[in-house]
């Protein structure tokens, strides 16, 4: 293959694909940043898809996207705006157009602008001309007709012709970018070894494209993006399904446990146990049930029985959790309950982001009832978050909820592969044999963890359950037995404190203003606020992951900034939740309840406001 | 075989030291009792055992078993106790649970416990009230009862236990009365033994809310001609002097008197538990009075594939021809990179 000799070199890049949603537009983009990471580029990744499998055709609503963001720097985003654009249909330039930088380049499916086409999307007249898109590179290519005419010895019916013309588009933005088609061919002769002509058409459509942005010049010149500059190791690129998925298979591998896991399928969490689904090889349980609460109980089983045990779910599935994670809380077994958030109440924003159960996250149950809550910030660290909150779930047996969002989920990033050596021990507090009469309550003075004694084990036998008791595991409505035990339960949870980091500060320790976020919007602030230090500006960023409990050092932290902005996807449930907890600051607020994730420029305009107001 | 025995306990072994709290008369003392003189028979180490349950007054049972045990919430014990045997399947679980436990707030579990036939124990008190909340009516019991939340009596139609369990592909269903402690213990070992999820229905006494519910069938005088005890292999005859009986009459069962119109032992129906096709069974276990007798014994015990046996199965195959064998391996599996 040619190279392309007057390649300019660029630190980094946005590319979206978007269609139709049977276009195949997570697919292109998941074989972009596939090439992209063995290429040695940093990346990050986020796909935005409809809730319905199939919308109706042509429609805004139909629209999937995958935007991709690679760099020779380290990248923490998916990026903002786009500096390509593929859009299959006029309804993908409509949902789009606004995300793309001015100047940027869109690739567009000629053939399939009909006049109907351009009103279903709710134009009037060609799109192109509607969004003045004079300022933009617009490669107009007659894609469709392209691929029937590649394949027109194939033999293969309509329908499975144009289904590769997602291929002729991803091998132009290959050749934009300069990119090899190698790793994509793999790919088809793998996934269909079984029909070879379906992957030699792939492969055809796929150089096609490629060759047709090469002879028409698409770009000139075109973009290179070296390698990024990053840690020495094996990397491998992971989404933040997978990588929870992973960190529970190695807690449950370091702690010598099996690990069960109990879950109804959920948009977006599914991919947890699908991913734990395939690993039997590993002798994970994973057990499919027949709702939500029937997940966390038969968890709650599992642990009972001496497995590390786990549930996963969305907020919807949370709410149903709730009295069981109160039961969990009351027999003080350790589980992990993962919630993979999406936008809300009740059903609504099934594949969209959002961070708005943490309040349910931290309080929703009744009774006095309080669990570890920790959120994971980027894809790959919730294989982190997971093995921690494994841990935190097993040492310290107690409820652990470990927070995620659609964001991380599906959105992927290089991960630094770490070796199972380098992971801190786990070490569950299993009751001695000696142990007998074993009493199910006693505590460990320091950490006040009671002893975990599994069933088979002779001598140990006990009685755990939902009502109030006393140390010994007896029934008891004594009114000070009661608050005893309300206060025990919450110190044990307390002290979790003691075992987790301080809060790290990105940036000067003291200055203007600390940007305060949690969980999965990190990428996004702290993008903004080293830009905003660049620029010489006096600020820094806090992201949590620990929640409940907060680190200690959360008030030495806060008290060296003038100002704090708490940002978020929700209208502020963080920054209610630190009024409680540290009443001593005033929190600014920047909220977004769209589904989508901050951009950079409206954390940045908020940030310069409020450096300004003096 | 006792003496054969490698686990020998009394039934005392199997009392906990917890001050038993159900209402004097209640017929839970009764099943609690012959709980533990079966379990004192089964050849299973007492730490094998465990009791889960829901919420409600049998549900308390748990506390008062020297056993394993876990008093879970409303009707969640099938889903606890899949999960418990799933995670250890050399336990012997029990789960205990009422009417109201299993039929109404906790169905779902119920039913998909039973068509994955987890290998379980499931004692079903019926009672035919709601007793802890102190008297509403429940999802078996009777069109027309008045209740605190049926003054004016129910318009509901109640489940039929057996037809629910044989309905979600139950494989094993039997019944007892409470207070015949003879028969429950018979039930209770020939339900342990059983491979697969095991439902046993008692038709318990409340005697505060719902007292005699089940008198008109289980009272002591007229209990030998409205009951008939079925055991495997024998004819179906019941009544006081042995003169009634069942036959299949097209395709409906009929009781009919030995002796008349020269009906003898012989045009019975033998009970067939182990039969794999549900038919008779399924009219067995819902003969109702005064029409038939109520049947009571083993009505159905057919082998099958338990859920937890083939995923532990399916583990083992997949890992003897694996590719990856621990977590490292798994990291590292697929497309990776260096980065030197």
């Amino acid at each position: 293959m040619a190279k392309n000799s007057d390649a300019i070199k660029r630190e980094e890049v946005v590319i979206r694909f978007s269609g139709d949603s049977g276009d195949g537009m997570q697919l292109t983009g998941t074989l972009f940043s596939d090439t992209a990471a063995l290429y040695g580029n940093d990346l990050s990744t986020f796909p935005d898809y409809p809730a319905e499998i199939r919308a109706p055709k042509g429609t805004i609503g139909g629209v999937s996207g995958f935007q991709v963001h690679l760099g020779h720097s380290e990248i923490e985003t998916p990026g903002d705006y786009a500096d390509v654009l593929v859009a299959m249909n006029p309804a993908a330039v409509k949902a789009n157009a606004m995300w793309l930088r001015p100047g940027g380049t869109i690739i567009i499916d000629k053939d399939n602008f009909t006049e109907k086409n351009i009103e279903k999307a709710g134009y009037i007249k060609d799109p192109v001309t509607e969004e003045k898109l004079e300022s933009y590179n617009v490669i107009a290519t007659p894609i469709s007709s392209m691929v029937k005419e590649a394949l027109k010895d194939f033999g293969l019916d309509t329908k499975s012709v144009l289904r590769t013309k997602n291929m002729f588009a991803l091998g132009m933005v290959y050749w934009l970018f300069d990119r090899k088609l190698k790793y994509t061919e793999q790919y088809f002769e793998k996934k269909f070894h079984k029909r070879p002509e379906i992957a030699e058409a792939n492969k055809v459509v796929l150089r096609a494209g490629y060759y047709y942005g090469k002879t028409i010049e698409a770009l000139n010149p075109v973009i290179k993006i070296e390698p990024a500059q990053i840690a020495r190791g094996t990397y491998r690129n992971i989404s933040g399904n997978t990588a929870t998925a992973w960190g529970f298979i190695a807690a449950a591998e370091k702690a010598g446990l099996k690990l069960f896991i109990g879950s109804y399928p959920i948009t977006p969490a599914t991919g947890i146990l699908e991913e734990l689904a395939l690993r039997k090889d590993l002798g994970i349980i994973t057990f499919q049930a027949e709702d939500e609460i029937a997940g966390i109980c038969t968890a709650l089983g599992a642990s009972f029985a001496g497995n590390l045990a786990i549930t996963s779910t969305s907020g919807p599935g949370l709410a149903l959790k709730s009295e069981a994670i109160g039961l969990a809380v009351m027999a003080e077994l350790p589980v992990v309950v993962i919630n993979v958030q999406r936008g809300g109440p009740s059903t609504g924003l099934p594949t969209k982001t959002e961070q708005s159960d943490l309040m349910q996250a931290i309080y929703g149950r009744n009774g006095e009832c309080p669990v570890v809550v920790i959120a994971a910030s980027t894809p790959a660290n919730c294989f982190h978050f997971a093995y921690e909150a494994a841990k935190i779930a097993l040492e310290h047996m107690t409820p652990v909820l470990l927070l995620s969002d659609g964001f991380l989920a599906n959105g992927t990033e290089p991960w630094r592969i770490p070796q199972m050596k380098d992971l801190p021990q786990i070490n569950p507090p299993f009751a001695d044999k000696s142990d007998t009469p074993f009493i199910p309550y006693k505590r460990n003075s320091e950490t006040l963890v009671r002893s975990w004694a599994i069933p088979g084990t002779p001598g140990l036998e006990h009685r755990i359950g939902s009502l109030e008791k006393t140390i010994k595991g007896t029934v008891s409505y004594v009114p000070e037995n009661h608050e005893m035990m309300v206060k025990l339960r919450a110190d044990k949870v307390a002290k979790v404190a003691d075992k987790i980091p301080d809060l790290k500060v990105y940036g000067e320790e003291s200055g203007e203003l600390l940007v305060v976020g949690w969980g999965g919007s990190r990428g996004y602030l702290m993008i903004a606020v080293r830009e905003l230090q660049t620029e010489g500006k006096k600020v820094s960023l806090a992201n949590f992951n620990y929640i409940n409990p907060l680190p200690k050092n959360v008030r030495d932290v806060f008290r060296k900034f003038k100002k704090i902005l708490v940002a978020e996807l929700n209208m502020g449930q963080f920054a209610d939740y630190l009024r409680i907890k540290c009443q001593e600051f005033d929190y600014e607020q920047i909220n977004k309840v769209q589904g989508l994730p901050f951009t950079v420029k409206e954390v940045k305009e908020k940030c310069l406001k409020l450096l300004e107001d003096k | 075989m006792a003496e054969m025995q490698t686990c020998k306990y009394t039934p005392k072994d199997f009392k906990s030291d917890q001050e038993v709290r159900w209402c004097p008369g209640c017929g839970d003392h009764a099943v609690l009792n012959a709980v533990q003189k079966a379990l004192a028979e089964l050849d299973i180490p007492k730490e094998k055992f465990v009791f889960v349950s829901g919420i409600g007054c049998s549900s308390r049972f748990p506390y008062y078993m020297n056993t394993y045990g876990f008093h879970g919430i409303h009707g969640r014990a099938s889903a606890i106790a899949t999960g418990l045997k799933t995670a250890n399947p050399e336990l012997s679980v029990w789960q205990i649970t009422g009417d109201g436990d299993a039929l109404a707030i906790g169905g779902n579990h119920f039913i998909h416990a039973i068509r994955r036939n987890i290998d379980i124990n499931i004692i079903l008190f019926n009672n035919e009230i709601y007793g802890l909340t102190k008297g509403q009516y429940s999802p078996t019991s009777n069109k027309g009862l008045v209740t605190k939340t049926s003054p004016f009596g129910t318009v509901e139609e109640p489940f039929s236990v057996g037809e629910l369990a044989i309905g979600a592909k139950g494989k094993f269903f039997a019944r007892t009365v409470d207070a015949d402690v003879t028969l429950s213990i018979r039930i209770y070992i020939e339900a342990a033994k059983h491979k697969g999820t095991s439902v046993i229905e008692v038709l318990q006494n409340c005697v505060i809310f719902n007292d005699g519910i089940h008198d008109v069938v289980t009272g002591r005088e007229v209990r030998d001609d409205r009951t008939i005890i079925l055991k495997h292999g024998s004819p179906m005859i019941f009544g006081k002097n042995n003169d009634k009986g069942l036959l299949l009459d097209g395709l409906k069962l009929k009781v009919v008197k030995l002796g008349d119109d020269g009906i003898s032992e012989k045009d019975l129906i033998v009970h067939d538990a182990f039969e794999s096709n549900p038919g008779i069974q399924y009219m067995l276990a819902n003969m109702r009075y005064p029409e038939y007798p109520v049947a009571l014994g083993v009505i159905r015990s057919v082998p099958g594939h338990t859920y937890e046996n083939d995923i532990e199965e399916q583990i083992k195959s997949i890992q003897k021809n694996a590719q990856i064998k621990c977590v490292d391996e798994l990291l590292t599996s697929g497309s990776t990179w260096k980065v030197e």
